[in-house]
């Protein structure tokens, strides 16, 4: 393997680095790869969230103030397919590349050309789905969901998008396998998987649900252009082929991607809580188990997004339960989260703030979650801004909000600098409040029937919306902060020691110097 | 640290799952299609059922169920398509006949398929046609314009909640939809 030659290489000279563009082009390096996937997250997030700002400016108040129907319908497709396949999958990725080889006690990834491949893929990804805005009929406007025949009817954007989706999805199987081989075969000696971080063990997990799921939706989309272009009828009901297919192939990879976007979320709270509590873990093994059964649940559910498209009661009954169920595993994790902080000698750093915030705001998107799982009140539910509000508190204050811990968890380990305690609190404080400003009144929206996708609404709703909005500018611009510290961080500021914290440090991570070397572990750490 | 040469096989282990999870969305299709005649759905335009010409009619005479026809065409403006009558009022066990009135707007000779549809969808398997338009393509000729008609009977085991049934057909016009997408 040509990592194995590099290494030898490398081994007098230890910190070199390629130098100039070419370092990043040809990056082979986990953490050089780790930082284009973050800064490529932060960018994307920003144009998803420009996207954003621009849906909450029109709906403001009533009637049609800025953009006509069309442009608004691309606005929220493209902005659910930036900030899911550009925001927070990379933004992952890049916390697994740059933290898995250290964690594990690794020199670097298993698959590093590889690793480079899944990486620039991204940007021609992006660039084909954002350059789709600018061909006739303007960008993708079906839903992200892309359900035909509605999606069919796209103008030229529409081949455009699912070569985008394809792009991004080998990406993902790539970066999914790179993962996996890392953590089966270079673990250190003595690290079996019952010792592994849990970062690491809930990557594992999120990486077989990618391999799994990710072709099917290839598969999906190949079947929409097949039958956009090629005659076939997969979706055409004067076929023989039934539009309903589509959702539910759709949803069967739909819902396990949603534990993508949630599941090393879950394994960078589990880093950052036992630390700021100084306690283990509380359950290790029931953490890694509950992952596991999420996983495997996950694909028995997807029926959930579709209640109201017609299907046998026993189907309702059979959706509706297996999604209940899910809330074991899910309760179980929550448990330990808060049994560790039972008793510990607590300290409120930034990591530790974000990842109470998401303790307590997802535990919120889960409830209305569960509200959305009973199957006769689903069909109230369904389509309207309660839906909404329910996967954006899992998805903001949840994975987002995961991420910024896990950027501030270990952003002094890849910069070598503490970065300024005061501006990540304001940016901490900021976006928890804003963001409750903007989705929690889209609850009540949705609950008196606002329905979702549409850029005019009754006069009824103009309150919430208008609070909405507001919430939504203040957690938009509050990101300008998150922003200047890393930049900050970047530039110099106090040194930071190796361990870093004060607190229960456990990783492997934090034994190497900080800034962390270029090369990791180039002789195996022993683990007792 | 594992020897090299295991990456390689676990990497070629985990490309060839990735192709059997491709493999598996397409395989979603004929499974697909045969749940739903497990489950009867009635999404698919078989969930309705075909009845023999000779049904033998045992009509419940005191109970009465309202038959609601829809129509739609997926291209406004190239049909005309609609039910004569938008419901009628059955007794179960008694067959009747229903007309719907097409007329090809294309501007060209075509062959169009009917697409039915029932609702709710548990009533597809004691709604059973002896005859339907919707059974086999029809071919129009430019300008032609035809009455074509459905004969059913509604099963006398239809549960006693049911009070009202919808039908629904599309009118696709196939070589369109078949040959240049949409």
């Amino acid at each position: 393997m040509a990592h194995a030659d590099t290494h030898a290489a490398d081994h007098h000279d230890h910190d070199h680095k390629p130098s100039g563009i070419g370092r990043w082009l040809f990056a082979t390096n986990h953490k050089d790869i780790g930082t284009m996937y973050m800064v490529f997250a932060l960018i994307m997030f920003f144009v998803g969230g420009a996207m954003a700002l621009l849906i909450r400016l029109e709906l403001f108040k009533p009637g049609m103030q800025f953009f006509d129907p069309g442009f608004y319908n691309s606005l929220v497709t493209s902005h659910a397919l930036v900030m899911i396949f550009g925001g927070v999958m990379p933004a992952f990725v890049g916390l697994a590349n740059w933290m898995i080889p250290l964690q594990i006690g690794a020199p670097d990834m298993a698959l590093p050309r590889m690793n480079n491949y899944s990486f620039w893929i991204l940007p021609f990804a992006f660039t084909l789905l954002i350059s789709s805005f600018f061909t006739a009929g303007g960008g993708p406007a079906g839903g992200w969901t892309l359900y035909p025949p509605l999606s069919l009817q796209a103008g030229d954007s529409f081949p455009l998008t699912i070569f985008a989706i394809h792009m991004m999805g080998a990406s993902s199987i790539m970066g999914a396998i790179n993962v996996i081989v890392t953590i089966m075969n270079m673990r250190a000696p003595g690290m079996t998987l019952l010792k592994l971080p849990l970062f690491c063990w809930t990557w594992l997990i999120t990486a077989y649900l990618l391999i799994a799921v990710m072709p099917v939706l290839a598969g999906a989309v190949t079947m929409l252009l097949t039958d956009h272009y090629f005659g076939t009828s997969f979706f055409n009901p004067a076929g023989g082929g039934d539009p309903v297919m589509y959702q539910h192939i759709f949803w069967f990879f739909g819902h396990p991607e949603v534990y993508i976007l949630i599941l090393p979320a879950f394994g960078v709270v589990s880093e950052i809580i036992p630390t700021f509590s100084r306690k283990p873990l509380f359950g290790y093994d029931a953490m890694v188990y509950a992952t596991a059964s999420i996983a495997f649940l996950s694909f028995i559910v997807w029926a959930h997004h579709m209640f109201t498209v017609g299907m046998p009661l026993s189907g309702q009954m059979f959706f509706m339960m297996s999604t209940m169920l899910i809330a074991v595993p899910t309760g179980v994790k929550v448990f330990n989260w808060t049994t560790t902080m039972w008793r510990g000698s607590l300290s409120f750093e930034p990591p530790m703030l974000f990842a109470l915030a998401f303790l307590f705001l997802f535990t919120i998107g889960g409830f209305s979650g569960l509200m959305l799982a009973i199957a006769p009140a689903d069909f109230q539910y369904q389509d309207t801004y309660f839906v909404v509000a329910h996967f954006h508190y899992v998805l903001v204050p949840g994975a987002v909000f995961a991420i910024m811990a896990g950027v501030y968890y270990w952003l002094p380990k890849w910069t070598g600098h503490m970065y300024s305690m005061s501006l990540a609190k304001w940016h901490f404080w900021l976006s928890t409040v804003s963001v409750n400003i903007l989705f929690f009144p889209q609850h009540f929206l949705g609950l008196a029937g606002m329905p979702r996708r549409i850029p005019d609404y009754s006069t009824q709703f103009t309150d919430w919306n208008m609070v909405s909005s507001v919430g939504g500018f203040i957690f938009g611009f509050s990101q300008i902060l998150f922003v200047v510290v890393i930049w900050q961080c970047v530039r110099g500021g106090e040194k930071a020691t190796d361990k870093v914290w004060d607190g229960r440090m456990d990783g492997l991570e934090w034994t190497v110097s900080s800034p962390a070397p270029y090369h990791s572990f180039e002789t195996a750490p022993e683990i007792h | 640290m594992a020897a090299p040469g295991s990456h390689r096989a676990l990497t070629g282990r985990l490309l060839l799952f990735a192709a059997g999870s491709f493999a598996f969305g397409f395989a979603l299709v004929p499974l697909y299609s045969v749940l739903c005649k497990v489950w009867d759905t009635g999404n698919r335009w078989y969930g309705t059922q075909t009845a023999q010409a000779s049904v033998v009619e045992r009509p419940v005479v005191d109970r009465v169920v309202t038959v609601e026809f829809i129509a739609s065409v997926p291209h406004a403006g190239d049909w005309e398509f609609a039910p004569h009558v938008t419901s009628m009022q059955v007794h179960p066990g008694k067959l009747y006949s229903a007309e719907f009135h097409a007329k090809n707007l294309t501007g060209m000779a075509v062959v169009a398929q009917a697409v039915p549809s029932i609702a709710p969808t548990t009533v597809a398997r004691y709604f059973k046609k002896t005859e339907c338009f919707c059974f086999r393509p029809q071919n129009f000729a430019r300008d032609e314009s035809r009455e074509m008609p459905i004969r059913f009977i509604v099963d006398p085991d239809l549960p006693p909640d049911i009070d009202r049934i919808t039908l629904s057909y599309s009118f696709f016009d196939l070589p369109r939809t078949a040959a240049a997408g949409r």
